[in-house]
């Protein structure tokens, strides 16, 4: 009996206890999606930060944008939007807009205007690929290999095809699990002409080319699904060489002092940038639009060079790159962009992934799974 | 089962080779556990035993992933959020589960496999058919992303644990100690408090204890079901193994460890207890 | 001395008919019964079967082709399917009247990207002429299939408006067909080719590693129980806290702690090499593959196969085999004849149980299986964030569960639902 008077008592004392600090949503917060890592912190010291001293809103971070898509959807559908803000790759960001899952936005008035006197519209130039979709970063899907791995009298790998050289170059490889990146470069290194990967990757005999390139490193490859995952495997020296963003590269041999080099060659650029969704109330929707005001403005895109090696996507951003904030190295010998770093590199064809991913997912999932 | 004294060689033999094989295979049940323990107290951040801590030495030693599991807020929110559901999940099955069970142990259920058969599938369906189901209903009410919203979902994942464990309780359960409690004259309800419940408690406490477990290990459906303000211990090493391996995985590990031995100890003592009350230990 | 019988019926103590003051008795005993139940029964039917079966009718909900183009459809049901011309003029107008209704909310990129998964390149199809069709009149603008064509030219690819037609219907097929690796051309159902066809492959793949996972299960289990059935009670509790810890510890400390060990630089590999049994450089590949998941799963797993081995065990008398044997049978026939028999039931319940739970295992797979060791799980989770198929999440998710309820009820009728013991 004093038994389960205990038991009952502790029982109501831990469910008071859980209800009551169970919390809701505060008022004055925000939910940023983003992709976590060496990315996120990133952004958390260029935009969170400064924004959080200056309005006192509470930024909440999620980690995923992996799965923005998917959850943005499925949040549609319910008529639940618990996101505010979400970060997005540029194919990502138009397939989001072609559904009407993200807000379109009027540049010139809703984004601030260059601090060298340009329109929004013009200082972006370029990288305003979708109506949605709001530019932050030039990324690059790049290599990066361990130099203490790297034969005798061999020279060091300067680009992506060193990962299908196993003569001079053995070891193990780490690979993103998806086609994106790893189609063009199985045909670039077979010698196809980078204006015609595409038209190749769309007949059977190109697919399956760039299968037969795939099948020689097959067996020594592990397939990454995260962007920490290359770097963590250079870093423990389970791989020789493998891809990943050229941020987290950056990452773990400036800020970690490990021994890898980049490869810069054949570099695949993407645009990385914010989305709004759609359906998200007035008082939310002005809180997030305030935020995305301050943190696209010129100064806030050269800060975040201050922490990781992506390029602002702004022109007038670039004069303000400078060092690295707590390492004190210039940044801009490491920003995909550098002259020094462009040697083939080429900038995803999003519009035809759009139309050929779910086939060429399809055939690329069965044939990994072999 | 001991060797008899008449044993032949060729019997004996067999005898000491199959307590061998037992011994290999309960190393092989106990070895993986184990053996991360000392692991969690690397000095380095590797996950190999370095020639320092194989010589034993001091220095190979050291407690910076427990200090990075309880310090760091990656870590020790999470094993607030965890600590913080799983009594919650655990109360609702058990009050519901008990209640069902008592209703499914008396005489004359209608329907008794069919409804037995719909409480024990949350353990039979594939987890991320549950997960996925359960994603879209509760964005559809409101509830995907709180903390009610996991709290249900992980105490529907441990009410067949309860419901298993209660139902087997009273089986044994004598029923003419409720028919005597009538005869002297309690009502029903006083018979459940004062008769039932202090004879099946130790099967209530066990249930609890499954359901508990469940919810404090369950990765897959408070991925879908939670967002980041529910992220549990379980799902933070999910990410951590998948992501950027870090020791402090394993400092949280042998902390989980830790809280199975005592709960282990725990369902040990109290089945110990339940047989004393029922006359069936040996003592 | 015999009592006279007489023609009245029974009555109870307040006089009512004794038939029916017990079907009354019985009436109230199984409404108790039934109110005690009915609290959980309806929370798991609502909160657990609805969502799924939910879930479910996605793989057959087709509503967004019709919905977002009705009379395109209707016209399109005119047209012969089986000819090699482009559909007359009517269709084409019909198109560009729902599109204009349809870009408004952008249900046209939606619908896109749903005959996307069926007929790739029809996402640009639609995005493109959803920016043009805003601008046309349509009372005026006509005919519209050359302005269709000005667009892009594969409007008037006959197979395009095939594989429209094909899958107008509101409820459809092609998940169900996609799950199996089969395809629907011109009402014909064929297999799509080999190197987009992973399904099938991924089911056997999950069915025979459980099998195998099973059978590991079994070898490794049985002496286990076999040793906890025969010894001391004493002894053979503190025997059994040796295989609850396993089964009590959580899921993720033990895939993490064979991620560790079973690494190229692990514990194991290097215990190896440490021995010189490998040269440094010919380390084992224990991880990312089939091994490391049947290793990961035969530990994890183990605990379910000797649990209920045990308890059936536990009740095999020891005197059989002391019979056998003092009749003169030898030790291994006083075992295979007398004692395995009465444990097949035991072997039975574990093995089952332990199939069930493999095939639908998602977590460790995920983290030591790499892609040649996934699952069929694995995939479901990668439709569902990846590739965004929701339709297919239900199909193959169906698949799944009518194989697992199949077996659960194979498990009913060899062990029975009640009897499930779980130490």
């Amino acid at each position: 009996m004093k038994l389960t008077t205990t038991i009952l008592d502790a029982a109501s004392a831990i469910a008071l206890a859980s209800v009551a600090t169970a919390g809701s949503h505060m008022a004055n917060e925000m939910t940023i999606v983003s992709w976590g890592g060496a990315y996120s912190a990133s952004q958390q010291a260029a935009y969170h930060d400064p924004y959080i001293a200056n309005s006192g809103i509470a930024i909440i971070n999620d980690e995923s944008s992996g799965d923005a898509v998917a959850k943005l959807r499925a949040m549609n559908e319910a008529g639940n939007v618990t996101w505010d803000l979400v970060d997005v790759e540029a194919a990502d960001g138009m397939r989001l807009c072609d559904e009407g899952l993200a807000m379109e936005i009027d540049f010139d008035t809703q984004l601030a205007p260059g601090d060298d006197g340009s329109t929004a519209t013009d200082d972006f130039g370029d990288m305003l690929v979708s109506d949605c979709f709001i530019p932050q970063i030039v990324f690059s899907t790049t290599f990066g290999y361990r130099t203490d791995m790297v034969p005798e009298g061999a020279a060091a790998p300067t680009d992506a095809c060193a990962v299908f050289d196993l003569d001079t170059y053995p070891g193990n490889r780490a690979l993103n699990k998806r086609p994106i990146g790893n189609m063009e470069w199985a045909l670039l290194c077979d010698g196809v002409a980078i204006e015609d990967v595409y038209d190749t990757l769309e007949t059977d005999e190109g697919i399956a080319r760039a299968f037969a390139k795939l099948d020689t490193i097959k067996a020594v490859t592990r397939w990454w699904t995260a962007g920490a995952e290359t770097p963590q495997l250079l870093a423990d020296g389970e791989i020789f060489m493998g891809s990943t963003y050229n941020g987290r590269l950056f990452s773990v041999i400036a800020e970690q002092n490990q021994p890898v080099g980049m490869a810069w060659g054949y570099q695949m650029l993407d645009i990385d940038g914010w989305i709004i969704p759609t359906g998200l109330a007035d008082d939310r929707l002005a809180r997030t639009l305030d935020y995305v005001y301050f943190a696209t403005d010129t100064q806030r895109l050269a800060d975040q060079a201050k922490y990781i090696s992506y390029g602002p996507a702004r022109a007038s951003s670039a004069p303000l790159v400078g060092d690295h904030a707590t390492l004190g190295i210039p940044m801009a010998p490491h920003m995909p962009t550098d002259p020094a770093n462009m040697t083939g590199a080429f900038v995803t064809n999003y519009l035809w992934w759009a139309d050929y991913r779910d086939e060429l997912d399809a055939k690329f999932q069965a044939w990994l799974a072999q | 089962m001991a060797l008899p004294s008449y044993a032949s060689a060729g019997q004996k033999i067999w005898h000491y080779s199959f307590l061998t094989i037992c011994g290999l295979i309960f190393f092989f049940l106990i070895f993986p556990i184990m053996v991360i323990i000392p692991l969690a107290f690397n000095a380095q951040d590797f996950f190999t035993f370095t020639p320092e801590m194989l010589r034993l030495q001091a220095d190979g030693y050291s407690l910076k992933h427990f200090n990075d599991f309880f310090n760091n807020p990656d870590w020790y929110r999470p094993l607030y959020n965890s600590l913080k559901i799983a009594p919650m999940a655990t109360i609702v099955s058990v009050s519901l589960g008990t209640l069902a069970a008592i209703g499914l142990s008396q005489s004359h259920v209608p329907y008794r496999r069919v409804i037995m058969a719909i409480l024990i599938s949350p353990m039979i369906v594939p987890l991320i058919i549950s997960a996925a189901g359960m994603y879209f209903f509760y964005s559809w009410i409101g509830l995907q992303g709180t903390y009610w919203g996991v709290v249900l979902a992980h105490a529907i994942l441990g009410i067949p644990f309860v419901i298993i464990t209660v139902t087997a309780t009273l089986v044994g359960f004598d029923k003419s100690l409720t028919r005597a409690a009538a005869n002297m004259g309690a009502g029903p309800v006083r018979t459940f408090f004062k008769v039932q419940m202090p004879l099946i408690l130790p099967g209530v406490i066990s249930g609890g204890l499954f359901a508990f477990i469940t919810s404090f290990d369950e990765v897959v459906v408070v991925i879908f079901v939670g967002s980041v303000g529910q992220k549990t211990l379980p799902w933070q090493m999910f990410t951590g193994l998948r992501e950027q391996i870090s020791p402090t995985i394993l400092a949280a590990a042998t902390v989980l460890v830790t809280i199975s031995i005592l709960l282990l100890i725990t369902v040990e003592l109290l089945r110990r207890r339940s047989e004393r009350l029922r006359g069936m230990s040996q003592g | 001395m015999s009592e006279p019988t007489t023609t009245a019926t029974m009555q109870a103590a307040d006089g009512t008919p004794l038939k029916v003051s017990l079907a009354r008795a019985l009436r109230r005993q199984k409404m108790r019964a039934l109110l005690l139940i009915a609290p959980l029964l309806g929370f798991i039917l609502l909160g657990f079967v609805f969502p799924i079966g939910q879930m479910l009718f996605r793989s057959v909900e087709n509503d967004v082709v019709r919905d977002t183009l009705p009379t395109t459809i209707e016209a399109l049901e005119n047209w012969d399917s089986t000819s090699n011309e482009a559909p007359p003029e009517e269709v084409f107008a019909a198109l560009a009247a729902d599109l204009q209704v349809a870009v408004d909310t952008k249900a046209h990129t939606v619908l896109g990207r749903r005959l996307n998964f069926e007929y790739s390149g029809i996402t640009t199809l639609f995005r493109k002429i959803g920016r043009d069709v805003e601008d046309w009149d349509l009372a005026t603008d006509g005919p519209f299939a050359p302005r269709f064509e000005d667009s892009d030219d594969e409007w008037l690819d006959p197979d395009l408006w095939r594989a429209v037609l094909a899958y107008s219907d509101r409820y459809t097929s092609g998940y169900y067909l996609a799950a199996i690796d089969k395809t629907m051309v011109n009402g014909v159902i064929e297999s799509r080719p080999a190197d987009q066809s992973l399904h099938l492959m991924l089911f056997g793949r999950t069915a025979w590693m459980s099998v195998l996972i099973c059978f590991c299960t079994l070898l490794l289990g049985y002496p286990i129980a076999f040793l906890l059935a025969t010894l001391k009670a004493r002894h053979a509790n503190l025997l059994l806290i040796l295989v609850l810890l396993p089964f009590w510890t959580s899921l993720l400390v033990r895939t993490s702690a064979w991620k560790v060990l079973l690494q190229e630089q692990g514990v194991i590999n290097d215990l190896l090499v440490a021995i010189g049994l490998l040269a440094d450089d010919g380390r084992l590949q224990l991880i990312n593959n089939k091994l490391g998941v049947i290793i990961a799963m035969t530990h994890i797993l183990l605990p379910f196969m000797i649990l209920p081995l045990y308890s059936v065990m536990k009740t095999i008398p020891p005197s059989y085999v002391r019979a056998a044997k003092s009749l003169g049978a030898t030790d291994w026939t006083a075992f295979w004849r007398v004692y395995f028999p009465q444990s097949v039931p035991g072997i039975g319940a574990g093995a089952i149980l332990v199939f069930i739970l493999a095939v639908g295992y998602y977590i460790t797979p995920e983290l030591v299986g790499g892609p040649s060791g996934s699952f069929i799980s694995n995939r479901i989770a990668y439709q569902w964030s990846g590739a965004g198929n929701w339709g297919l999440v239900g199909a193959l998710g169906a698949i799944l569960l009518v194989a697992v309820l199949i077996l659960y009820w194979v498990y009913d009728k060899i062990v029975g639902i009640d009897n499930v013991k779980l130490g």
